[in-house]
Parts: structure tokens; C-alpha cells; sequence
């Protein structure tokens, strides 16, 4: 800073005439775009928590064995359709830790029923870390140990048993594991078929588009259940659970991908005009290597998000598939088997327990959605 | 004139894809090995019943079931003569049911047009439910109405159909006494129509109409109140708000009539799904309409009675995408029957 002569304040530091010219329009565009995508996701504060909890579901998949107290296929012949018992902490006014209350069964000759009460004289402290029945941490390492179950002849249904005695909260999670992967392995066909053929559709253009568009309307205009029921229902039923899992998965991918594959043409028809596409042409790059690694990339985010959205579709597949009992099949424990128990009126009214794995399939699949509504609102963050 | 070249274009198409979706169908119901009779065939030889074998083997001859699959295609379509001629789908004759030992057509009989008026009343029913709630959240947009209806919608997005159904089936019994289970009172059953009858149709189709329109409804009022918000932001929108046009004809006259063509577009896509819906719901709460006879069909591999019921749910599919692009070509003359947008 310096005065003139006629008391004026001039800053003395040298002028570039050009500095405004340089100074870019948003410096916050700067850094790198998943930076921004980030930035932006963060706003969406649904999508976040619907992220997290998703994250959260999947972490603990492999532990479900030590989360829950019983393992999937334990029977308690003496607690058919228990009702849910709830952990409190206070007894009688005095703080004991966990506990739960014994049930006491009694005959109900007049509806032909057990009917369960708990005694609230008789509490019983839940042990934590405690030793019960065998299991398999990550599907390898026997393990015995859970993290928390009731001692003694006790019992501890939280969300109740169901009809062979079976603790329907530990069947939640354990049918976590095969209901949450079915939908992955199945956008992962779908992915696979969508980007292949709407690429080949959309890079080539002419004949190969016509042919890809006709096979994409056709099963576009087809309704799904009745499809997916026709071909699970080709499923040998002499397989193991395994097995007609992989093959569930695969026939819930293969009529989900048409609509992918039209996305995925329209922007590749869009993106074949653009100046580094035909730079990469000129200098004789291969069809695949302009796809995989010039095209693609470019919209690889928003794949990302309409698998997001479309994973729920599959996840209810499999419910309605298993449920209909053409899908995954009892011993295997799935969110759909389960279900299968809550089939009737009568269990609705009787034992309304046996729909809880409802719950977490609403939560899961609102989950995917938002997730997937956050991701695509924060995809574009060039976009002012 | 155009509109009827069209209209006859149109329906050349739909009759090609037909063709072509019958021929996936039947691959599809051939994927499981061996065949009804075949599967009997076997079992009678295990308990060693060989009396009936000789009727089995038979059949399989009278159905052409011993021939190769293309030779079976063509003769389950008419289109080839089989041991009794031309006799096939063309024809009119949809083959036998070894499951219910009657023929197709007296199996499915009633039940297709229990279904076509299932899914009609489903689809008025998702359009009565979308147009006026996505035009309110649209309005009204970030207050409880926009809030509460896209809750509702969300909630029919996620839960499974069939759990829906039954938790609304019992409720709805308990507290507004709807009936449970079936299409009509039992004493209406094979009744000739009355007005009586059509009321008991009516109050059974409560339930089963809302499980299977709420999701449809649910992302059709989204994208409707997505459409009515690009619209109402634009400026002859606040001219008309500064000139003092009245809220409703405001809405009504012109960013309704913009927003509203992806609605009619949209119905090659939701009447699809709601079919899945139907079927799905029908064999839950035991509504007579073929989604029951599909699944038993299925499972016990009868074949002619499956494949003709998954060729007619294609056909509806089908016919109803065509009606909708007919109607959005009378609706929007800016639509030019296809030619020009390449």
C-alpha cells in the first residue's frame, strides 16, 4: 500500500491485467470429482443414514452366528410360536442389568394351543459372550461363542419362535445372509448383460442396435413374476440349497437388464460424438478398449446408481419367488422362507410374530432407495 | 388416415413380438426335464402299475409329446399338423390339462375375465389415486400433504405385495367387516349377473385392487409431481399467478396438460407390473382369476396349461402398451407416429 501525492491509497503490488480471466468460475470444482460427489451426498441426509445402515447390514453378515443367540436351525420342542419376549433392565424398581422373565407354558385345551406367560418373579440374567450352540464364523472357523444368550432352561425369543420352535431373530439373521446377496449377485448378472449389450447397441449402432433394441422391448413388455415363476420353477428340485440360490440369483438378473442396457445405449450414442472418442479412433484404438476404457469410466457413477435402484426389485423378488415356494427352499433360511410361515390368515391373527422378517425387508429395500435417490441427486457435481 | 396406418402398423408388430414371445414361452416350459406324463410315466413303472403306462404312453402320442421340441412348437401353435391335424393355439384349441384332466379353455374359462377385470380396476384405480395426489404434492409441494403422500407411496414401494395383501385383508375384515378371500359371496358363484352379484364383485375387489395398484400409484404420483414442479417453475406460471388466474384452473388448463403425457406413456410400463402383482396377490388371497391356476401349473409341469396362461398374460401386456401409444398418439399431437424422431 502506498499514498500518492493527493492522499489517495494505491496498492503497490504489480497488476495482471489477465488474473480475472484465470481465476476459475467455481474454485470448489477443483478437486477431484469424487470429492465433490461426496460433498454433495453429504446434504442428503436420508441418504446417508440409508448408506450407513445398509453398510452396517452388510458388516454383519459373516457375524450373524455371533450375534444370535440360537442358530438358524435349533428347535425348542417345548416353545412352539412363543411369543416375543422383550430384555429389560430394571426389576422391581432396581437396576439387575439385561435380564428376560421365564415363560411358563400351559396347555390351552379349548383352542388346542400353547399359550405362553412370562413370570415376573422369576428374572434371568442374560450372559453375555457366553457359550451355546455351534457355529461357523464367516462360513469357516466353529465357533461357540455368542454374544449373549439366556443360561439354564431358559429361553430368549426376542422376536418369538415360530412353528417347529425355531427363535425367529436369529433366523432374521441368519436369512440376511442369503435375502441382502441375492439381490448383489443378481445386479451383477444383470450389470453384466445390461452394460454388454446396451454398449454393443449403443457403439456399434445399425443392425446390432436393431436386433438389441427388439430383444429389449420384447422383455420389457413382459410381466416378471410370471417369468421368474416359469423359470424357477426349471430349477431341478433335487439340487442343493446352494446351488438353487445361485441359479434364483442369476434368473432374477436375467430380465432386469433391459432396462440398464437402454440407459446404458443412450448415453453411449451420445458419448460416440464427443471429440476424445474419435481422438482415440483416429489413433487406432480397438472398439473394446474405447468402450472399457474411454466410455465407460464416464458414466460408470450412474451405473452405480441404477443398480442401487434396482437391487430392491430383486430382493422382493426373491421374497415373492420363495414365499410362492418355487424360490429358495426350507432348509435354506432366507427372508422369503420365513415368511412362508406367516402364509395364512390364521397365523396373522394368531401369531403375528411370524411376519416380523417384514420389517427388515422394508427397511432394506427403503434403503436401497433412498440410497440410490441420494447417490443419483449427488452424481452430477459440475452441475450448479 | 394416418392414425389408422398406424393403428394397423401398430398391430402388426404387436403380432410379430407375439410370436416371438410364444416362442420363448415354450422354451421356458420345456427347460425342466421330462414332461407331466413322462413324470408318470415313471412313477407308474416305480409302483408298478403297468395298465397305466400303456394309457400314458398313449396320451403322449395323442399330444404329440414324443415328437422333437421345434415339431412341438409348431404343432402347439397350429401352425403344423399334429396326430389330429391342425389343431392349436391359431385354431382356437389351447390343448388339456393333465393336472385338472379337463381341457385349457374350461380351466381358465372364467378366470381370464376375472383377471382382465382385476387388472382394468387396478389400473383406473392407480390413476384415480396418482392424478390427484401428484397434482396436490406438486401444489402443495414441502408441506405434510407432500410429505404424508410420498411416505404412503414409499411404504407401498417397499413392502412385499403378498404381505400387504393379508395384513389388509385381516384388518380390513376386523374393522370395516370386508369379506376375505375369494372374488364374490359363494352364493353369487355361477349365478347369472345381477346387480347383487356385481356389488359383492365389487366390495371383495377393495383389498386386492389397492395392493396391487399402491406401488404402481406410488411411483406414478412421483414422477407426476416430478413433471407438475418443472412445470410450475416456468414463467408463464407466475404470469398467470401475477395476472390472478384462480389457483385451480391455473393448474388444471396448462402445466396439467404438459405434465400429464409421460403419464399416459407410462402405462406400457405399469400394466406389466401390475399383471406380476395380480398374479401374485391372486394366489394369496385365493382370488379365482388364473394367477392359482399358473402356480399349480407350474409346479406339477403341465405343460399346455402354463404355457397358454403365460402367452395370455403376454398378450395382455401386450395389448394394453398398444392402447396406451394409441391414446398418446390422440392425445398429444405433438407425437408423429415414430417416423420423424430418428
Amino acid at each position: 500500500m502506498s499514498t500518492l501525492p493527493d492522499e489517495r491509497y494505491v496498492n503497490s503490488a504489480p497488476y495482471n491485467p489477465d488474473e480475472e480471466a484465470l481465476q476459475l468460475d467455481h474454485p470448489e470444482f477443483d478437486a477431484p470429482s469424487w470429492v465433490l460427489i461426496w460433498r454433495r451426498f453429504k446434504k442428503h441426509k436420508l441418504g446417508l443414514i440409508s448408506g450407513l445402515f445398509l453398510l452396517l447390514s452388510y458388516l454383519m453378515l459373516p457375524f450373524a452366528g455371533f450375534i444370535a443367540p440360537y442358530t438358524a436351525k435349533e428347535r425348542d420342542a417345548n416353545h412352539l410360536y412363543a411369543p416375543p419376549q422383550s430384555i429389560s433392565f430394571m426389576h422391581e424398581g432396581e437396576f439387575i442389568g439385561p435380564h428376560v422373565y421365564k415363560t411358563i407354558a400351559t396347555a390351552d385345551l379349548e383352542n388346542f394351543r400353547w399359550t405362553y406367560e412370562q413370570d415376573p418373579t422369576q428374572p434371568v440374567k442374560l450372559e453375555l459372550f457366553c457359550h451355546a450352540s455351534e457355529y461357523r464364523l464367516f462360513g469357516l472357523i466353529k465357533s461357540t461363542r455368542h454374544l449373549f444368550c439366556a443360561p439354564g432352561d431358559a429361553t430368549v425369543f426376542l422376536f418369538g419362535s415360530d412353528r417347529l420352535g425355531r427363535d425367529v431373530f436369529s433366523r432374521i439373521l441368519y436369512g440376511a445372509q442369503l435375502s441382502l446377496t441375492v439381490g448383489l449377485i443378481g445386479i451383477c448378472v444383470s450389470f453384466f448383460l445390461g452394460v454388454g449389450f446396451g454398449s454393443l447397441a449403443g457403439y456399434f449402432g445399425g443392425r446390432t442396435d436393431w436386433a438389441i433394441q427388439r430383444v429389449i422391448e420384447i422383455l420389457r413388455s413382459l410381466p416378471e413374476l410370471p417369468l421368474w415363476l416359469a423359470l424357477s420353477a426349471a430349477v431341478p428340485s433335487h439340487w442343493g440349497p446352494v446351488a438353487v440360490f445361485f441359479m434364483i440369483s442369476f434368473i432374477l438378473g436375467l430380465l432386469d437388464w433391459p432396462g440398464l442396457a437402454r440407459a446404458v445405449r443412450a448415453k453411449f450414442l451420445s458419448l460416440r460424438e464427443e471429440d476424445y472418442v474419435q481422438a482415440a479412433e483416429m489413433m487406432g484404438a480397438k472398439p473394446s478398449r474405447i468402450i472399457t476404457n474411454h466410455m465407460l469410466p464416464n458414466f460408470s457413477s450412474h451405473l452405480i446408481a441404477s443398480a442401487m435402484l434396482s437391487i430392491p426389485a430383486m430382493i422382493l423378488g426373491e421374497t415373492a419367488l420363495s414365499f410362492l415356494g418355487l424360490g429358495l427352499r426350507a432348509p435354506a433360511v432366507s427372508w422369503g422362507v420365513m415368511l412362508n410361515d406367516a402364509q395364512n390368515l390364521a397365523a396373522i391373527e394368531i401369531y403375528p410374530w411370524t411376519a416380523i422378517p417384514m420389517l427388515p425387508i422394508i427397511l432394506v429395500v427403503l434403503a436401497f432407495n433412498f440410497l440410490g435417490d441420494g447417490l443419483r441427486d449427488s452424481l452430477d457435481p459440475y452441475q450448479t | 388416415m394416418d392414425i389408422i396406418l398406424f393403428a394397423l402398423r401398430r398391430v402388426a408388430t404387436m403380432m410379430l413380438t407375439l410370436l416371438l414371445v410364444s416362442a420363448l414361452i415354450f422354451l421356458i416350459i420345456n427347460l425342466p426335464p421330462g414332461d407331466y406324463l413322462s413324470n408318470q410315466i415313471a412313477e407308474l413303472r416305480s409302483t408298478g402299475q403297468e395298465s397305466g403306462v400303456a394309457k400314458a404312453e398313449f396320451l403322449r402320442h395323442e399330444y404329440a409329446l414324443d415328437r422333437s421340441l421345434p415339431e412341438q412348437y409348431f404343432i402347439w401353435l397350429g401352425a403344423w399338423p399334429g396326430p389330429h391335424g391342425f389343431s392349436g393355439i391359431l385354431q382356437g384349441d389351447f390343448g388339456w390339462s393333465f393336472e385338472f384332466n379337463k381341457p385349457v379353455s374350461e380351466v381358465v374359462g372364467g378366470a381370464i375375465w376375472m383377471t382382465i377385470l382385476v387388472n382394468i380396476v387396478a389400473v383406473l384405480f392407480v390413476y384415480m389415486v396418482a392424478l390427484p395426489l401428484g397434482v396436490l404434492a406438486a401444489a402443495k409441494s414441502r408441506t405434510w400433504i407432500d410429505y404424508v403422500s410420498s411416505f404412503v407411496g414409499y411404504i407401498g414401494l417397499a413392502t412385499p405385495n403378498f404381505l400387504l395383501a393379508l395384513i389388509l385383508f385381516y384388518y380390513g375384515n376386523k374393522y370395516f367387516d370386508l369379506p376375505i378371500g375369494g372374488l364374490m359371496a359363494p352364493e353369487f358363484e355361477g349365478e347369472p349377473m345381477s346387480f347383487e352379484k356385481i356389488k359383492s364383485v365389487l366390495l371383495h375387489l377393495i383389498v386386492p385392487t389397492f395392493v396391487i395398484g399402491t406401488a404402481g400409484a406410488a411411483a406414478m404420483m412421483q414422477r407426476l409431481r416430478a413433471n407438475m414442479l418443472d412445470e410450475l417453475n416456468k414463467p408463464y406460471v407466475t404470469t398467470a399467478w401475477a395476472k390472478g388466474v384462480p389457483p385451480v384452473k391455473l393448474l388444471a388448463k396448462y402445466p396439467l396438460r404438459v405434465a400429464f403425457n409421460p403419464f399416459v406413456a407410462d402405462i406400457g410400463n405399469l400394466i406389466p407390473s401390475l399383471i406380476s402383482g395380480s398374479v401374485l396377490v391372486s394366489v394369496v388371497l385365493g382370488l379365482q382369476t388364473i394367477g392359482p391356476a399358473l402356480l399349480a401349473a407350474l409346479k406339477s409341469q403341465d405343460q399346455f396349461l402354463a404355457g397358454f396362461i403365460l402367452l395370455f398374460v403376454a398378450a395382455l401386456t401386450l395389448i394394453g402398451t398398444m392402447v396406451s401409444d394409441m391414446l398418446l398418439v390422440l392425445l398429444d399431437p405433438r407425437i408423429r407416429f415414430g417416423a420423424r424422431n430418428r
